[in-house]
């Protein structure tokens, strides 16, 4: 294989457009903004572990609230990350090479941030260690834990390799001062020197990582989902679970690409490398991900709410017509057959339709979660009584709100580092792209890369 | 281990003894003491057979040594040894009093509000009269809950007994999402929670959870009591005698005011279990609620 050759001098427009910026005012009013939610979070956090989960609105019978919500919405983003780095690739979509970092970062930062909000979840965090001590395989949490772990290594590795040439980019063309950004950069690339011996073992790697990541992402999905199915309770019994959710984790992960892709493309002036063609064929891409994931619903809802069995008929009713109805109908509108209805259209496919429709897919999503975990446990076999009326409903507490938005912050907090530190776009493989469509003649290239 | 701890413990008892060196360390281990020389091997004792014959039996095979483990330092891992602790509720007899909630807040150190033991207004059918159903803790010999238990805090002990180990739990809280019947509870606050050492002092209750804060707890069958052949305290506290407890290894249940044969109860009234078709094999069975000793009335009386 031909070595890569980046120039590293100004008349690469490649560096030009893609090494990383300093934050301008817009850029450190972002990040002051996401600290701020951070340290409220953290404060909130404090609260619960002096006076005990009692500050959050869990009691007995809904003993699974917006954490564990949140947890799953995390846990769905994340697949992103496998779905653009991997099946795309496997599928040799040839589109997808300006995207492929921007949703492993989000895979990265996603499944990090399931895995805080999991322990902050728990009445005994100091007892972490358990799970490795005393861990029973048998349970479908050490699954979880098990299979979380591994995904969070492979998708780390799926946006640490592809990038080693980029940060030797960095290290070679950093400035002499300050002197920890260069030894920074120096340490994380590993000595990489873009020989053609090195640029084979990344292409392996990353072939090989890719083909793992796949189930691994099933994996994480449908043993979250599992977490559920596995107890008897109504609305979760459902052997559907598995695909339903893996189903709807790729439709709210590819949504927040999309999202994600269009703030970065127009903060940093990305349109060369991003154009309209990209939001289209993620249109296309966010639709025909949203049908199927409509084609779960309708069997996670319609079988169960045509028999209507007691227990089952009680929660269904909760979310078709009772107190649950106008989230539950809400989420389903807006945030999956809306977009289906809009992403058919061409127009409807340019960036800023796109964007919106993709926000309201991802709200849509986190709501969707907390409709999955709660209205279930508010309808247990035996009917909820002699109990204080608060523990009939489930309203989260501003400490739980403070929580789970410093968790999101957070998530968005590592993205926005990231930009700040490495290239979003891949400068090797972008070179790599021209120089084969210059190799080939096809001049097509045109269509992605021109103006 | 704790097997290994123990006997160990009882050997050293016997040494003590044999060379009348023993400096008795506390009541307990004096208890112990006086029960192992009691229960010489030859003793024999006449019962009646279930079959009804009298036969005689060497005593060592009745009441088998209760552990001190179980008694001063209860060990949460420990059943009582050859017990299957069984549980039989009429609900043709309950008339939500309430004393058993009341009986089991004060004797596992709960506040009035709480309690192990839920007293649900049921009704099976619209033209059904509804009835009370007091709710324990199910102990199931499928039990769900110990299923999904990451760390193994909660388990099934030889005893029948579903236990729980609230020094291991770590308040994942997956048990009670598991639990079709919602017989777990929470220390959602550090109210509850019982200094350990004023604890230990109040020794017949060495097996009562001191309310950990951040895990899950619920009702234990009161194991301390078992294992001293006496009635959990629910049982002894109802005023119109629905609990039955026992053992199914001797086929014998008891309300405190009649003692009779398990299999027999269940045959003749119709035993049943709770959402017997989930599959999870309840120790609880259920007298229906027929031929009721008293009318239905909507009252909640000791409850917020």
């Amino acid at each position: 294989m031909e070595p890569i050759k980046i120039k590293l001098d100004k008349s690469n427009e490649l560096l030009t457009d893609l090494m990383p910026r300093k934050f301008g005012p817009q850029g450190r009013l972002w990040v002051g903004f996401l600290l701020l939610v951070i340290i409220i979070g953290a404060v909130a956090y404090y609260r619960q572990l002096k006076h005990g989960l009692v500050v959050t609105d869990m009691r007995d019978f809904t003993s699974w609230g917006i954490y564990i919500s949140n947890f799953v919405f995390f846990v769905a983003i994340s697949l992103v990350g496998s779905l653009v780095s991997a099946i795309l690739k496997l599928t040799n979509v040839a589109w997808r090479t300006p995207l492929v970092r921007i949703s492993e970062i989000i895979a990265v930062a996603a499944i990090t941030f399931a895995a805080i909000i999991i322990i902050v979840d728990m009445g005994r965090p100091d007892r972490f260690w358990h799970l490795f001590v005393y861990g029973r395989i048998q349970s479908p949490i050490l699954w979880d834990v098990i299979v979380i772990t591994t995904y969070f290594v492979v998708s780390c590795l799926l946006l640490y390799i592809p990038l080693l040439p980029d940060i030797a980019v960095c290290r070679d063309t950093a400035p002499a001062s300050p002197r920890w950004k260069k030894r920074f950069y120096t340490f994380l690339a590993l000595n990489w020197k873009g020989t053609s011996k090195q640029y084979a073992i990344i292409h392996k790697s990353i072939n090989v990582l890719a083909v793992l990541v796949v189930p691994l992402a099933l994996g994480i999905h449908t043993v979250t989902s599992w977490l559920f199915a596995t107890t008897y309770r109504a609305g979760w019994d459902s052997s559907n679970f598995g695909p339903y959710f893996v189903a709807g984790a790729f439709q709210a992960g590819c949504a927040g690409v999309i999202a994600v892709t269009f703030v970065l493309r127009n903060h940093y002036n990305l349109r060369k490398y991003i154009t309209n063609k990209h939001f289209d064929n993620l249109g296309k891409l966010l639709v025909l991900l949203s049908l199927i994931y409509l084609y779960f619903n309708i069997n996670e809802y319609l079988v169960p709410g045509y028999k209507m069995k007691t227990v089952d008929g009680e929660h269904l009713h909760s979310l078709f017509r009772g107190s649950y109805a106008p989230l539950f109908w809400s989420v389903q509108i807006f945030g999956m057959i809306l977009p289906i209805i809009v992403l058919l259209f061409k127009k409807g496919r340019k960036p800023l339709p796109i964007f919106i429709v993709s926000i309201l897919v991802v709200v849509g999503a986190w709501f969707k979660r907390f409709l999955i975990v709660i209205p279930t446990l508010l309808h247990p076999f035996i009917p909820i009584q002699n109990v204080p009326e608060s523990w009939h409903h489930y309203v989260p507490t501003w400490e739980e709100w403070a929580i789970t938005s410093a968790s999101l912050a957070g998530a968005l907090l590592i993205i926005t580092i990231f930009v700040r530190l490495f290239p979003i776009i891949s400068i090797w493989e972008t070179t790599e792209e021209k120089m084969n469509a210059t190799a080939t003649q096809t001049g097509d290239q045109t269509q992605f890369y021109g103006a | 281990m704790d097997e290994e701890q123990s006997n160990s413990r009882r050997s050293f008892i016997k040494t003590g003894l044999i060379t009348g060196a023993i400096a008795a360390g506390g009541l307990g281990i004096m208890e112990v003491a006086s029960q192992d020389t009691s229960k010489k091997k030859g003793d024999t004792v006449k019962l009646l057979s279930p079959d009804g014959k009298i036969v005689e039996v060497d005593s060592s095979e009745i009441n088998p040594q209760i552990p001190d483990s179980l008694i001063s330092t209860h060990n949460v891992r420990e059943g009582v040894p050859g017990k299957k602790f069984v549980m039989v509720i009429d609900l043709a007899k309950c008339k939500n009093a309430g004393r058993c909630k009341s009986a089991c807040s004060k004797m596992h150190y709960l506040p009035e509000t709480r309690s192990y033991i839920k007293i649900n207004k049921m009704q099976d059918s619209d033209k059904a009269s509804p009835y009370w159903m007091p709710t324990p803790c199910f102990h199931c010999d499928n039990p769900p809950c110990v299923k999904v238990c990451p760390v193994g805090a909660t388990f099934k002990l030889t005893d029948g007994i579903v236990g729980i180990d609230n020094d291991r739990c770590i308040g994942c809280r997956f048990c009670m999402v598991a639990c079709p019947y919602s017989a777990r509870v929470f220390n959602w606050d550090t109210e509850y929670q019982i200094n350990v050492v004023r604890f230990k002092e109040i020794k017949e209750h060495a097996a009562c959870s001191t309310h950990v804060t951040g895990t899950v707890e619920k009702c234990d069958f009161c194991p301390t009591k078992a294992a001293k052949n006496e009635l959990p305290d629910c049982v002894q506290a109802c005023p119109n005698g629905v609990f039955y407890f026992g053992d199914e290894n001797e086929d014998v249940v008891s309300n405190g005011d009649e003692t009779v044969r398990l299999s027999q109860l269940l045959k003749d009234k119709s035993g049943y279990r709770f959402l017997e078709d989930l599959g999870t094999k309840p120790r609880v069975y259920y007298l229906p609620p027929v031929d009721r000793q008293f009318p239905f009335k909507d009252v909640e009386p000791g409850t917020t």
